[in-house]
């Protein structure tokens, strides 16, 4: 009786009608569903970019925060690509990391051709656009939005992209809560002054981002400060905004 | 059957340290009708001498499109030619697609010497059969480059490929300090009075055979033939030509290749005793 059922096929083996499980190693079809990121962890906040007459300043605070702690004071969300370009970055810090290092790495790779030509302001606004469409088409996106700012060809570059590949180049940009507070701000100040100095710029998106420090609880009144011009780029770091709280006793009702 | 026992394979070296399937690929460059390429410091111009296989066919394209910023005169295997060019047309549409902007004129030119040379080190292959004069201008002005199927490529202010074209290249070499100032229209009269230099005495630039490539700041890329070619030939119409060019021997690369020399001795050294291109030395 025993001889008619075999209880394997052979020794170690597969039980009969099933499949043999070969050792250290998985049989397709018994791996873990896919898992994509359905949220971002640790995240930086508002991004602000604003034109001026001779270049384009690109501001965002130094905040990383953990869900609604205000874990991380001193990280840096700009990055100087090269002497005209500067991306700075909201949403999840590890997908920013992640993409630093690809940026540089190419930068290093361009550099090494020594022919003369590099990254233009354009044509990495343009290359982060077609990496940020193609991983949100895999649907599995890099959980940020961009801001790439530069000089070139005499003129400023500001431009937008997000974890969806949607892409813009605009005179002002503000992402994420300040796209809702700092936006009309800057429209606002730009359409008053259309020619402003570095300094002005400068000074328009400190009072934006101290807007959005009473306004936007994922903010930080320390900022990096970046200010792009023919004659390359200035990063200002670590700048601290005076704020005043005098008034904050009289509103009640969010206790 | 073959010449020596040392060209069976692109693989395979020579004692005398030479490659001869290379080598043979470089002459057959100098079997396609001439091309030409000049510069000055505002445009990059191509002009080529097209030729008819017969009576009964249309004269074979000589300039070739690539993008809006460069194009490509051929001389040699018009089909490796249509290959390259396929080839530059797609790392050209990719550039754009990506970064938004021309791909540079040098780094087009260097993807073709590395396709090039992946052909010159297999065994069981063999090289393009074309030399390329490439025109282009991106940020940094206007190029013309030169590529060989030995994979070797190179920056040039004028350069000319094919049949007869040492005529060619010594009307440019005379005339190569005025290139550089020169309007369009002097740097492509410069242009066909060189191609016509190449020309048999009883031949001369016709609407026909010749053709015109053209490319500038703020200027596409742009293809002249047939009476588009008329004004500029009117350039040179009635000018006495070099007569260096009358005098000259049967044109180099005419005659075929001597392939099935019976009795060649092993490695016999090659009838042209020049320095293998390309060597360093």
């Amino acid at each position: 009786m025993e001889s008619l059922l075999p209880t394997e096929l052979w020794r170690n083996g597969p039980q009969p009608g099933s499949l043999y499980n070969f050792p250290g190693g998985k049989i397709a079809g018994h791996n873990e569903p896919v898992k994509r990121t359905m949220y971002p962890i640790v995240t930086g906040t508002s991004v602000l970019g604003l034109k001026f007459k001779d270049g384009v300043v690109l501001a965002a605070d130094k905040l990383g925060s953990y869900g609604s702690m205000a874990k991380f004071r001193d990280l840096t969300r700009l990055l100087k690509v090269n002497d005209q370009t500067v991306v700075g970055a909201g949403g999840d810090y590890a997908d920013y990391q992640f993409l630093t290092e690809i940026i540089e790495q190419r930068v290093i790779e361009e550099e090494c051709l020594n022919d003369g030509f590099g990254y233009t302001p354009s044509s990495l606004f343009s290359w982060l656009t077609r990496v940020m469409y193609n991983r949100r088409s895999n649907i599995n996106p890099l959980w940020n939005t961009y801001v790439v700012a530069g000089w070139q060809k005499g003129e400023g570059f500001l431009g937008y992209v997000d974890k969806i590949g949607t892409a813009y180049q605009a005179p002002t940009i503000a992402t994420g809560y300040g796209a809702y507070i700092a936006q009309p701000l800057l429209r606002e100040a730009l359409e008053k002054n259309p020619n402003m100095t570095a300094e002005q710029a400068a000074e328009q998106l400190d009072r934006c981002l101290k807007v959005l420090y009473y306004r936007d609880a994922r903010s930080l009144n320390k900022y990096d400060l970046a200010i792009i011009t023919k004659d390359g780029v200035e990063i200002r770091s670590s700048i601290v905004s005076k704020t005043n709280w005098e008034i904050a006793h009289m509103i009640k009702g969010y206790e | 059957m073959f010449r020596n026992q040392y060209d069976n394979d692109v693989t395979v070296w020579s004692p005398q340290g030479r490659i001869h399937q290379i080598e043979y690929a470089m002459e057959a460059v100098k079997q396609g009708s001439a091309s030409l390429g000049l510069k000055s410091k505002t445009h990059a111009i191509l002009v080529a001498l097209k030729r008819a296989p017969s009576e009964l066919s249309a004269y074979q394209k000589k300039i070739l499109l690539i993008d809006d910023h460069v194009g490509v005169a051929i001389a040699g295997l018009t089909a490796d030619a249509r290959l390259l060019s396929n080839f530059m047309r797609s790392e050209c549409l990719n550039s754009r697609y990506a970064y938004d902007q021309p791909l540079p004129v040098s780094r087009l030119v260097a993807a073709v010497g590395n396709k090039s040379q992946v052909l010159t080190q297999r065994y069981g292959r063999r090289p393009f059969g074309v030399g390329l004069l490439v025109a282009g201008y991106d940020a940094q002005g206007p190029h013309i480059y030169q590529t060989c199927p030995s994979a070797n490529y190179y920056d040039c202010k004028a350069m000319a490929i094919g049949a007869r074209s040492q005529s060619a290249r010594t009307y440019v070499e005379k005339h190569l300090d005025k290139f550089h100032d020169s309007s369009l229209d002097e740097l492509v009269a410069h242009g066909l009075r060189a191609l016509r230099d190449t020309l048999p005495s009883d031949v001369n630039l016709t609407t026909k055979n010749c053709s015109l490539g053209v490319v500038g700041e703020d200027q596409n890329f742009m293809i002249y033939d047939d009476e588009q070619v008329e004004k500029y030939l009117k350039l040179i119409e009635g000018e006495e030509r070099s007569t260096r060019a009358t005098k000259e021997g049967p044109a180099e690369g005419e005659e075929p290749m001597q392939q099935d020399g019976e009795g060649g001795a092993p490695d016999a050294p090659p009838t042209d005793a020049q320095q293998p291109e390309g060597m360093d030395q």
